[in-house]
């Protein structure tokens, strides 16, 4: 070996090191150590870190709780930073030669991988957070998700009574269709206590660039925005930039309240415990197949038991104005949707008539903006 | 809106500008180093980690421009001594420094950051138009304003200048007159990496307050590719970091006013707008860098 390429080789392999201890694997809480000595194991893994103040931070919440709820009965494994490539076979495999019964793979593009490893383990469950199984379905395979848009759609609410400009502003990384159900649902709810709301979208073109969200908070300032909600994976510099300049925020994901003590309204987060404890219960029960988990099972205010929950409320925010949430909450609970007709697209065409609502299904691939809102989708 | 774009420009563009004219420094000295990025990042993280622990964004700067230097260590070593490839070489640093960022950051996402507080000029900042464009910044941007021209004065008006340029154009010259290219390199690519980490550290601790994993998404890239497309020259790369992000502030402010454009072209805005106008101006001296750039010296 010549020597530059020495180096390089030795450089490479402390990268991978370094990439290496990225995905930290570490067994946590209770039971002892291998897999068949009769306590059941359960393992997560997580795009990113344990505690972004955002998605996986939530995840990991919900695993935490699970475990409280289940006690000395489980045992859980934790791998935070499995990328969304081959990679993270490896790390479900390694779960599973620890003896895990059941994983929850909680990213998205996890989906794929969980499904390659559960073709060769077909005595583990694997439950993925957010995907559709598609035409790969399997005994030991589901996929679960709450309705994002229900809670998003009850802050708007909130977002349009507070708002005294009548502008809101939606920063977003990607139009994909969960976002898209978001923006509309935050549309509609604001639309509802003041008709001429619109709400200014901005894409960043990333899940994270902070440099590029501080430049939309401007923007959307200049256009005398005064409520600013987003989806973003990191959230903080949106919530602070706007609370520095007097605006209010909407926060998602997680409670963030504490960064905007003056400005915030409310939001909407992720309370993933009890939903991953019926998974687990039902799992360990022998109850997988054939079980509403064991497909694409989407939860909402209907059935009960939806992950996605309303954040605590800001001062502002006044007893009519949490009646009207309360009042909103309960034509969910009875079957009703936020986008229950008549709801009119950008260009004022009726996409669903008076009375009509979309299905979960449906709502799952929204390819449109609302009236109201303003911004282009592609 | 073109105030608000300018802003943004300056806002945006002190990161770019401190990796960029540390960039030149490096390659005036006849070595190319693709590790800005992660040196920027190591700076960003360094800052913001020191701030937090300390209560002091300054020390915290200090932090920053260390932990960059720190990592173009690693590049200097390999290319100044063991000869190898400056561009693979850069690269894996970059990917070392993502990396160790990512590993070394878990904790400190969410915190919350003393900020480098912004500081209004007085007298200058009540100016219309100009007041908010140049003089409503953190005291790191007015620093980047006097960067630009102090190192212009530096490489071409003073006596380490000329070596470092000798460095870069003719090394065996500069060892005829006894002194070491090896060690000219040494200290232009310490000084790089400490300016790209300065960048870092004014993006995590004044630009955004925060840090989260990757923040730079390849702004270190970008001041690399300005460097060589601004002909290797300070103010040129100043223009070319605002024209990158005053871009950016634009496509923003134009999806604010609700101009029906896709998305698409608006983000790809920036890099587009470089490319063409740069290319224009460079178009006459392409081989304009330092003669010796990215050749081994075994001195």
């Amino acid at each position: 070996m010549s020597r530059p390429i020495r180096s390089l080789a030795l450089l490479l392999a402390l990268v991978l090191v370094a990439a290496g201890c990225g995905a930290s694997d570490d067994a946590s809480s209770g039971g002892g150590g291998g897999g068949d000595d009769g306590t059941f194991t359960v393992g997560f893994i997580y795009v990113g870190p344990k505690d972004d103040f955002g998605y996986n931070q939530a995840a990991y919440q919900g695993s935490l709780d699970m475990a409280e709820a289940m006690g000395d009965d489980v045992e859980v494994l934790q791998a935070e930073n499995v990328p969304e490539t081959a990679e993270s076979e490896q790390v479900m495999q390694n779960m599973i030669d620890k003896g895990a019964d059941l994983i929850f793979a909680t990213s998205y593009g996890h989906l794929e991988f969980a499904q390659n490893v559960a073709e060769r383990n077909p005595d583990v469950v694997f439950v993925h957070q957010g995907g559709l199984e598609g035409d790969r379905q399997m005994d030991n395979v589901g996929t679960y998700f709450g309705t994002v848009y229900e809670p998003v759609y009850l802050a708007g609410i909130a977002a349009g009574a507070t708002s005294e400009t009548g502008k809101l502003g939606y920063i977003y990384a990607f139009p994909i269709p969960q976002t898209l159900a978001n923006i509309n649902a935050f549309t509609l709810g604001a639309q509802s206590v003041n008709p001429d709301a619109t709400v200014i979208t901005i894409s960043t073109g990333s899940w994270c660039d902070p440099t590029v969200q501080s430049g939309a908070v401007e923007s959307l300032l200049n256009k005398d925005v005064d409520v600013i909600t987003q989806h973003q994976d990191c959230t903080k510099t949106i919530i602070e930039a706007t609370e520095a300049a007097g605006a209010y925020t909407v926060g998602y994901h997680a409670d963030a309240s504490e960064l905007a003590p003056k400005g915030w309204i409310t939001g909407s987060e992720w309370n993933w415990g009890p939903l991953y404890t019926d998974i687990v219960k039902t799992v360990e029960a022998g109850d997988f197949v054939d079980s509403k988990y064991n497909g694409d099972y989407r939860v909402g205010l209907q059935t009960g038991d939806n992950p996605f929950v309303q954040s605590v409320y800001g001062d502002m925010v006044d007893d009519d104005t949490k009646a009207m949430i309360d009042d909103a909450k309960q034509r969910f609970i009875d079957g009703g949707s936020p986008f229950e007709g008549p709801v009119l697209d950008q260009d004022g065409e009726e996409v669903y008539a008076e009375g009509e609502q979309p299905t979960y299904d449906e709502v799952e691939q929204m390819d449109f903006f609302v009236q109201g809102v303003v911004g282009k989708i592609g | 809106m073109i105030e608000q774009v300018l802003i943004g420009s300056v806002a945006g563009g002190t990161c770019i500008v401190f990796a960029g004219l540390g960039e030149i420094v490096a390659e005036r000295s006849g070595v190319i180093n693709l590790g800005t990025e992660g040196s920027m990042l190591c700076g960003a993280l360094a800052a913001y980690a020191v701030g937090i622990e300390t209560g002091s964004p300054w020390l915290g700067v200090l932090a920053g421009i260390a932990a960059g230097a720190a990592l173009a260590a690693v590049h200097a070593a390999l290319v100044l001594h063991r000869n190898a490839n400056q561009i693979a070489v850069g690269l894996v640093v970059s990917f070392l420094g993502i990396g160790i960022t990512a590993l070394f950051g878990q904790s400190y996402v969410g915190q919350g950051v003393v900020p480098l507080d912004t500081w209004d000029v007085p007298g200058l900042s009540s100016l219309p138009f100009l007041g908010p464009v140049l003089f409503e910044h953190d005291p790191l941007t007015y620093l980047s304003f006097l960067a630009v021209p102090l190192s212009v004065w530096a490489i071409w008006r003073t006596r380490a200048g000329l070596v470092l340029r000798a460095a870069g154009e003719g090394p065996e010259v500069l060892e005829i007159y006894g002194t070491s290219a090896r060690r000219v390199r040494w200290i232009a690519l310490l000084v790089g990496g400490a300016m790209a980490g300065l960048g870092g550290a004014q993006l995590s601790t004044a630009a955004t307050l925060n840090w989260s994993e990757q923040m730079t998404v390849g702004r270190g890239y970008v001041a690399v590719a300005l460097v060589i497309f601004a002909g290797w020259h300070p103010v040129k790369l100043l223009g070319g970091a605002y024209l990158f992000s005053g871009a950016i502030a634009l496509q923003l402010q134009l999806q604010a006013e609700g101009w029906e454009l896709s998305r698409y072209l608006l983000e790809s805005l920036p890099y587009v707008t470089v490319l063409v106008v740069l290319a224009l101006l460079s178009r006459r001296r392409i081989h304009g860098g330092p003669a010796a750039l990215e050749k081994v010296f075994e001195g």
